[in-house]
């Protein structure tokens, strides 16, 4: 079971209203890179990995991932917060606002919505915790060009603080992949 | 929000992200005493720390975690998405 703190694990704020990289930034909230496709990714994974440490972290990053799907969701509310339909139809968020308002819907800065294909989860832990890995580059990448296009210290701020959760889970999942190998290889012979 | 409650939940925040942060690193060097010292007092802190904030600001969790004054306080806002918190730079 999960319970709900109602706090934000980081402090969000921007400096204005800027609807374009709300578009932008919607990918960390329903992309392939994104936080929800982190965190199903890894809630899913868990199930079938083979030692308390590797179902513990999985758990606890896909639990830490959920905390930044709402970070993102704060960013983009905040972003999007008082733009009149006009404003947003010249900005290129004439499709937002005619499908969605100012909601928060699980789609990449291309408008596609999020899919359950953008996550592998094999029932293999090996090929499982390496997909793991890959995703936090992916999304630490997927930071750095957000970082790239906007200049509001506020929101830098915040999206820096992402970035480096995505460094040290890949610490993490790289460690844990060393200790299922381990594991793995001293109960099986090929 | 005024500026206590304010230094309050940013002070959560911090204690909280220690927690987050010890707890990964804990989950895979599990016999780390240091790691889990750091934990263990970081819990206590935080633990403290939340129970003043709830008793002037609200409950932080719901389902059972704690009883609430009449009347049922859960619904009032701010929730976080809608707190202005101060500007960084």
């Amino acid at each position: 079971m999960w319970i709900y703190e109602k706090k934000l694990e980081y402090p969000v704020c921007v400096s204005h209203a800027d609807p374009q990289m709300a578009k932008f930034l919607i990918t960390q909230y329903g992309g392939p890179d994104g936080e929800l496709g982190a965190a199903v990714r890894y809630l899913s994974q868990r199930y079938t990995m083979p030692t308390g440490a590797a179902k513990g972290v999985l758990t606890d990053i896909g639990t830490e991932e959920l905390a930044h799907l709402e970070i993102i969701a704060t960013m983009v509310f905040k972003l999007l917060k008082g733009i009149p339909p006009e404003e947003m139809r010249r900005q290129g968020l004439g499709g937002q606002y005619s499908q969605h308002d100012h909601a928060i819907f699980p789609q990449d800065a291309n408008g596609v919505p999020w899919t359950a294909a953008y996550i592998g989860v094999t029932g293999d832990p090996i090929a499982d915790l390496n997909e793991d890995l890959a995703a936090e580059q992916k999304a630490r990448a997927t930071y750095e060009h957000l970082i790239a296009l906007t200049d509001d210290v506020c929101l830098k701020d915040g999206l820096r603080f992402l970035r480096e959760r995505e460094v040290i889970h890949y610490q993490r999942f790289g460690e844990t992949l060393m200790r299922v190998r381990d594991y793995l290889g001293a109960k099986k012979q090929f | 929000m005024n500026d206590d409650q304010m230094k309050m939940l940013l002070n959560i925040q911090q204690l909280e992200f220690c927690a987050i942060e010890l707890n990964l690193f804990l989950d895979t060097h599990p016999g780390d005493h240091t790691a889990l010292k750091k934990y263990n007092q970081v819990a206590e802190e935080l633990t403290v720390s939340k129970k003043a904030y709830e008793k002037q600001c609200g409950p932080l969790s719901n389902f059972g975690d704690d009883t609430s004054e009449y009347p049922w306080r859960w619904v009032q806002g701010p929730w976080p998405w809608e707190i202005d918190y101060p500007a960084k730079g």
